[in-house]
């Protein structure tokens, strides 16, 4: 399978010396939905200004389908639609003539830049508000006006920016399953968020960066295999004073009958459930405390953290 | 891969989307300047003109309004360009522009044809103005498009270096306020130069506006108080120079990239 993103040695210093971007290596296969995750800070925006130039880099090659920043920047910018993390249209255009005209950027004719505008407006529920200054739309309309904007050109490789912050969960359901039908379509996604459960369920592959370094880059399913520990958050049905006993789980109490369990991933949790169920302790539900992704992210970038201090 | 179709179609949307802008927000850019110079007509033209006589051998009237209309020009490509390309700066969607493949040259004379476009819109309702206080008649038609068209260009291509640069709204307000308007009641709009000691004559002929209002004046009256070719000239390699300064401004992302 090709490349749809290749980036080698990327660094970016700002002019007041920052350096965002250490040298990163970063390959993205076409087809791909691809997490992108790390830390407010982390070097993620600037990576993905630097593939859509509006940052320019310091040092360091990328090639999107082939086509290379410094040498065919028209050809890339063919391939490639961004929604960025902000809101970036006029306020004062109406929702209809800000697609248009972005396809009219692209030297798509107006006929089919129409067509287009219409199809994709239809599909993200805009369709009705096309005659709507986008300064009247509320927050998850303004992402959907954003998604559609960047579709207008068909790019082969997609790059969403934080595009469920602040979105509801409904909106944000309805707007995962139109991404993975276009990725189903073969459209490459890329995707950055801090609702990391998204991520764990749409993405296959993922690369974690942190102080503008790489620390993971795997597949979604290797990185959470290699989580070890998994803690659990269990309802009692009746109240206790004390934290039980259990024999291999670390465990305590949060409130009487929140039961916060650690289990290790060859342990298994039937074992403990025999435990709790011989002290006569009764399970009304169980629960992750929290993500399983979350928790290696945390770990991941605490780990990080320690190097850099060193 | 043929690129000009593409490059023609982005510099018809520019363009469709500037003009589109300035009519959408008519009062603020069209009304004013009919105002203004209307009041102009009146006050200065009709009143005080009638008491001051001739100037360079024509009525105060007829002095006037070339200088009027090329104040008109000047002031409205200067402020479209600035104004929208500032704004979108400042909304950040200049950012649609700069992710899609579109080449500085095309950007800059889509923005720059936008103003010259609002210049050539606010002359043609000030000429229609003037034709109720006086007839004109064009001296030199070639002469008097060709100086519009190249005013209306320097100063569209002058508010863009201008957007480039500024950071806040006082920005693109200072230039406009204490260097355009100055030079533009002191380039000879209302008055000869010859009326002017020596000494003072001299120091006008710095002022850009000065050439500008009027070759302007020698295209419409067949009158002009410098020399036609050196105006034209001058505004020539002014434009091509702030042409060049532009696509600088633009292939380096001045203001536009981190």
């Amino acid at each position: 399978m090709s490349s749809a993103l290749s980036i080698r040695q990327l660094t970016k210093t700002y002019g007041n010396g920052f350096q965002a971007l250490h040298g990163i290596d970063l390959d993205v296969a076409e087809g791909d939905f691809f997490a992108l995750l790390g830390p407010n800070g982390a070097g993620k925006s600037t990576t993905i200004g630097i593939l859509s130039t509006l940052v320019t880099k310091t040092s360091g090659s990328v090639q999107v389908f082939g086509h290379d920043l410094d040498r065919d920047p028209v050809g890339l910018k063919r391939c490639l639609g961004v929604v960025p993390q902000e809101f970036n249209f006029n306020q004062f255009e109406k929702v209809f003539d800000i697609v248009v005209t972005q396809a009219g950027y692209y030297g798509i004719p107006m006929r089919v830049a129409k067509e287009r505008a219409e199809q994709y407006l239809t599909q993200l529920g805009l369709w009705d508000k096309r005659n709507v200054p986008s300064r009247m739309l509320s927050g998850g309309m303004k992402r959907r006006l954003m998604i559609a904007r960047a579709l207008i050109h068909q790019p082969r490789l997609l790059i969403l920016d934080e595009p469920t912050a602040g979105v509801d969960i409904e909106l944000r359901r309805s707007m995962w399953n139109f991404i993975t039908e276009l990725n189903r379509q073969g459209v490459t996604i890329i995707l950055t968020t801090h609702y990391l459960e998204e991520a764990e369920q749409l993405c296959r592959n993922i690369a974690i960066i942190d102080h503008g370094r790489i620390v993971e880059n795997t597949s979604m399913r290797g990185l959470l295999q290699s989580l070890h520990v998994e803690t659990f958050l269990l309802d009692l049905k009746e109240a206790q004073l004390l934290a039980p006993e259990l024999d291999g789980y670390p465990a305590r109490l949060l409130d009487g009958r929140t039961l916060e369990v650690q289990v290790e991933k060859e342990q298994g949790i039937t074992n403990l459930f025999g435990q709790l169920q011989r002290q006569g302790i009764e399970v009304q539900s169980l629960r992750n405390k929290s993500n399983r992704l979350e928790e290696l992210f945390v770990s991941l970038v605490e780990k990080n953290l320690s190097k850099v201090a060193k | 891969m043929n690129e000009l179709r593409p490059n023609l179609i982005a510099l018809h949307t520019i363009v469709y989307r500037e003009v589109r802008r300035f009519l959408r927000i008519w009062p603020q850019t069209l009304l004013p300047p009919a105002i203004t110079m209307a009041l102009y007509f009146v006050i200065f033209g009709n009143l005080i003109g009638a008491r001051i006589g001739e100037m360079d051998g024509l009525p105060y009237m007829d002095f006037i309004v070339p200088g009027l209309i090329m104040m008109s020009v000047i002031t409205n490509a200067y402020s479209n360009v600035v104004s929208s390309f500032f704004g979108s700066k400042f909304q950040r969607n200049i950012e649609e522009l700069m992710v899609a493949p579109v080449s500085p040259h095309i950007i800059l004379v889509g923005y720059v044809a936008g103003g010259v476009l609002r210049g050539l819109g606010v002359a043609l309702i000030v000429t229609v103005l003037s034709l109720f206080f006086t007839q004109l008649q064009v001296h030199h038609l070639g002469v008097t498009i060709l100086v519009i068209l190249l005013a209306a260009t320097i100063f569209a291509l002058g508010g863009f270096i201008n957007a480039a640069y500024a950071r806040s709204f006082d920005d693109i307000s200072i230039i406009p306020t204490f260097v355009l308007t100055p030079l533009t009641y002191l380039g000879g709009v209302f008055y000869s130069i010859h009326l002017l000691s020596p000494f003072w004559q001299s120091v006008s002929l710095a002022n850009p506006i000065l050439h500008m209002v009027n070759a302007f004046r020698y295209g419409i009256l067949g009158v002009s108080d410098i020399h036609i070719g050196t105006a034209i000239g001058f505004m020539l390699l002014a434009t091509a120079v702030l042409y060049l300064f532009c696509i600088h401004l633009l292939k380096s992302g001045r203001g536009l990239r981190q």
